[in-house]
């Protein structure tokens, strides 16, 4: 199988590099059009400034420039994989990038594939009971996570599961300057993860219970399951091998084409549980104007959603050997 | 304006202040529970992330509440603004106020082990006067500084500068290593993010996005000091959710108003929390609206005079401040007492009197009743500068003046404002600094506007008598000349009002009523926290 799918890896690749230059291209010049930039915000957050300490600011910055030279610059440096200078942080992007980076895949890691299991089994439930009291208070629950703002959902996790119960920690990744190692470590920083991680997959719950319901009693209606329990296979049997796994390639397609967004649910998610990934640095950056950050996010994010979406086809080729992967 | 303060008492708390700043051991006879506890771990917060912890040329607010931690500075301040020894001891100023001799402490080591000298010293002070945002101003008089020997530097003045020893503070001019800096760009060292200072903690760990951790210095040359083992800074972006880390005790101070004033009065029911308005005087706020006098209609005093009349500062104090604060009367804050003058022209709330004065300036109201239309930018801080923004667009229309308000974020604001110059009137906070010189002349003097730099004097206001006065207290070496210089400038700055000031903000800090001696000084947590202790 393997020998089948590497040629469509390589050409799916190839094809997503003018995909990834249109992004640069697009957000350098979109992201400058907004007014002011990094030397106004940091003399504004020092609360006064001369017009010399902003002249030099600029110029330590390359914002002096036209932006058509800081354009060059900035293609020139990714040729050399730079990312720039962040000036909000002082430190190389690619240094910012790279601290938070494994925090937000963790946090989206998580978040998914927990929404995918809790997903997928309440719609396996609810299309086997389809119509019954269960479904329809399955289907009144997903609704709910579906419409929740989830700054709204993250706050109120907090005000029962931190304020409240006491159970878990409001904010942060883990316990800062904790000593030990392994496993300890290990359940220390899960503490931190669940309310992040469960605030950031209700929607997302919600999407894949009610998709998995009505795959699945779409697949009901085929002759091959009528002909399965013709031939007197259990009904459990063809309710996992018959009909939930030729179900789940619409709820993988979904599931890869949200990896991207999970990337933006994670900026409101991270920022009110003071989560150190991608999506905080995100927001900070673009208030902080710190243009050489953000475009380095979006860089990291589009290769990242990229890379999915052909991870996802090739998971598709393997559920399905049906599906045509030219 | 009462302030419930629970489990404090600020008659041991300044008595314990005064016996612990002289440096003098703690006399027995205080009561057990006054004497202070070794170690501990306090956890700081802080929004936003700071860009650096030493502000040499990037004085943004995070990084100069936690620097003095590290770096500290000639000398602190007491509450009543008394100098408090820290690394000058003693210092004379020759009667012309062209030279001024420090001595300094001796015996003490940077966090690397390096003696700390008067070259240092020298160093520090020209390099604020090259790269810091007000150093510029502070040290614009400042010729040269001479080092005679290890422990002594004497400052060449140009002209007096009678401002300079309230500046000197290691929030406004912090003392940094010549080793380490010298040569090097002060903008883009790296030890600006992993400072070496003399302070009481040292620099250990910045997680960016998460935290920071500074360690006890056991070589502080106050010895025995600091009593906190360990400071953990965290950073939580969202004020919500900062509210709830102190509910939950999940951070135990935070300063600079931390969290929403609706979130004040549910957080001071809670019996493990203090609220503390002390420790802000050293750079105090005033909330203003600031009139752009080069728009037709606000360059007419009378329709500044009638906005003066039609806005109730009242209610914008108790309903967008919650009563934390007084209302301001002119440009100088209350808290800055030496300086402050109450006897200026007032402008009661009075409608009636402000349609008069709009119809003398020519404006009558059209058939909607209408007189002009402006647009309103409130500084896009907190949500209190559009909750007065919005109490203002009710407030004028009664008036018959149409507000449009518009919102948008720092850098949109910064540029509309300082550098296109598109815009009618704002609301913002001013920050007064240690001084008026320093930060109240800014916005009134006529040769500070300058298109592009925030916080100059955004109204293009031009008085020469107001130049005058500023400029004499500038040099001005009499104490009492120079505040009645100011009462002058207040007076006059009344009648014209660039600049209507409506709130002196009083600052707040939210600690856990486990934490002693946080508020010892004038600049409150922004300073070394060396007596801060923690109980169980």
């Amino acid at each position: 199988m393997s020998l089948r799918l590497l040629p469509v890896f390589v050409r799916a690749l190839v094809r997503s590099l003018p995909t990834v230059v249109i992004i640069v291209v697009f957000n350098f010049f979109l992201l400058n059009m907004a007014p002011g930039d990094a030397a106004d915000v940091l003399a504004a957050e020092s609360g006064a400034a001369t017009a010399e300490t902003m002249a030099a600011t600029r110029a330590r910055l390359g914002l002096d420039l036209p932006l058509l030279d800081q354009f060059l610059n900035y293609v020139s440096g990714l040729a050399h994989l730079d990312l720039g200078f962040s000036a909000k942080f002082g430190v190389p992007v690619l240094e910012v990038i790279l601290g938070r980076l494994p925090n937000t895949l963790l946090l989206m890691v998580t978040a998914l594939v927990f929404a995918l299991l809790v997903g997928i089994g309440a719609g396996f439930l609810m299309a086997l009971r389809a119509g019954s009291l269960l479904d329809r208070a399955i289907s009144v629950i997903a609704l709910f996570f579906y419409s929740i703002p989830s700054f709204w959902g993250a706050l109120m996790l907090i005000v029962i599961f931190s304020v409240q119960l006491g159970w878990l920690p409001s904010s942060g990744y883990q316990t800062i300057g904790f000593e030990g190692s392994g496993l300890e470590l290990a359940l220390d920083m899960a503490r931190y993860l669940v309310l992040p991680a469960l605030s950031l997959s209700l929607f997302f719950i919600a999407i894949y219970a009610r998709l998995t319901r009505a795959s699945m009693l779409e697949v009901y209606g085929q002759d091959y399951v009528r002909t399965a329990v013709a031939k007197g296979l259990p009904p459990g049997r063809i309710a996992l091998r018959h009909v939930l796994r030729n179900a789940l390639v619409p709820v993988t397609t979904v599931a890869g084409i949200h990896f991207g967004i999970l990337l933006g649910g994670a900026i409101v998610t991270e920022t009110v549980f003071a989560w150190p990934g991608l999506g905080s640095l995100a927001l900070q950056a673009v208030l902080a104007r710190d243009f050489a950050v953000l475009l380095g996010i979006l860089l990291l994010s589009s290769v990242l959603v990229i890379v999915i979406n052909i991870a996802t086809d090739l998971l598709h080729a393997w559920l399905d050997p049906r599906v045509e992967v030219s | 304006m009462v302030l419930r303060m629970p489990g404090l008492s600020r008659r041991a708390f300044g008595a314990f202040g005064a016996v612990a700043g002289s440096g003098l051991l703690l006399p027995r006879t205080l009561r057990a529970q006054e004497e202070p506890v070794r170690g501990g771990t306090l956890r700081f917060l802080v929004d936003p992330e700071p860009t650096g912890l030493v502000p040499l040329s990037d004085t943004t607010g995070a990084n100069v509440m936690l620097s003095c931690k590290i770096t500290e500075g000639l000398y602190g301040y007491n509450l009543d603004f008394s100098l408090r020894p820290q690394l000058a001891v003693s210092h004379t100023v020759t009667p012309d106020g062209k030279e001024l001799t420090f001595k300094l402490r001796e015996g003490v080591k940077w966090h690397d082990g390096q003696p700390f000298t008067s070259a240092d010293v020298a160093f520090s002070l020209m390099t604020l006067k090259a790269s810091h945002p007000r150093g510029r101003a502070t040290y614009a008089n400042l010729e040269e500084v001479q080092t005679p020997d290890e422990h002594t530097v004497v400052l060449k003045m140009k002209a007096p500068a009678p401002y300079l020893l309230n500046a000197l503070a290691g929030q406004e001019s912090p003392i940094v290593p010549k080793h380490i800096y010298d040569g090097s760009d002060v903008t883009t060292n790296p030890h600006n993010h992993a400072p070496i200072g003399t302070g009481p903690f040292k620099f250990k760990e910045w997680q960016r996005g998460s935290h920071m951790i500074f360690e006890r210095n056991e070589d502080y040359w106050d010895a025995g000091k600091p009593y906190l083992d360990r400071i953990i800074v965290r950073f939580i972006p969202d004020a919500a959710a900062r509210s709830i880390a102190f509910e939950t005790g999940e951070v135990d101070v935070g300063g600079d108003y931390p969290i929403p004033y609706s979130d004040l009065e549910r957080l001071s029911q809670i019996p493990t929390l203090g609220i503390e308005t002390r420790g802000y005087g050293y750079g105090p706020n005033i909330s203003a609206i600031e009139f752009n006098l080069d728009n037709p209609y606000f360059a007419k005093p009378e329709v500044r005079q009638a906005v003066a009349h039609a806005v109730n500062k009242e209610i914008l104090l108790q309903n967008v401040y919650y009563g934390f604060g007084e209302v301001a009367t002119g440009p100088i804050h209350q808290a800055h007492t030496q300086f402050y003058t109450p006897d200026v022209h007032q402008y009661a709330f009075d409608p009636e009197r402000a349609n008069q004065l709009l119809d003398q300036a020519g404006l009558p109201r059209n058939d909607e009743g209408i007189r002009f239309a402006v647009s309103h930018d409130p500084l896009p801080i907190g949500n209190q500068h559009i909750q007065s923004g919005e109490y203002i667009r009710q407030a004028l229309a009664q008036v018959g003046i149409q507000v449009t308000l518009r919102n948008q974020d720092m850098a949109t604001y910064i540029k509309r404002v300082y550098a296109d110059r598109d815009f009618d009137f704002v609301n913002n906070t001013m920050t007064n600094s240690p001084d008026p010189t320093l930060g109240v002349q800014r916005f009134y003097w006529s040769k500070n506007f300058k298109p592009g730099v925030p916080f100059s004097n955004g109204s293009h206001y031009e008085n020469a008598e107001v130049d005058r006065l500023l400029e004499a207290a500038q040099v001005e070496q009499d104490p009492a000349r120079r505040v009645q210089l100011f009462h002058d400038f207040q007076k006059i700055v009344a009648v014209d009002i660039p600049t209507l000031n409506t709130i002196a903000i009083q600052t707040f800090t939210i600690h856990s009523v486990n934490l002693k001696n946080h508020t010892l000084t004038a600049d409150g947590i922004h300073a070394n926290l060396a007596e801060a202790y923690l109980v169980s």
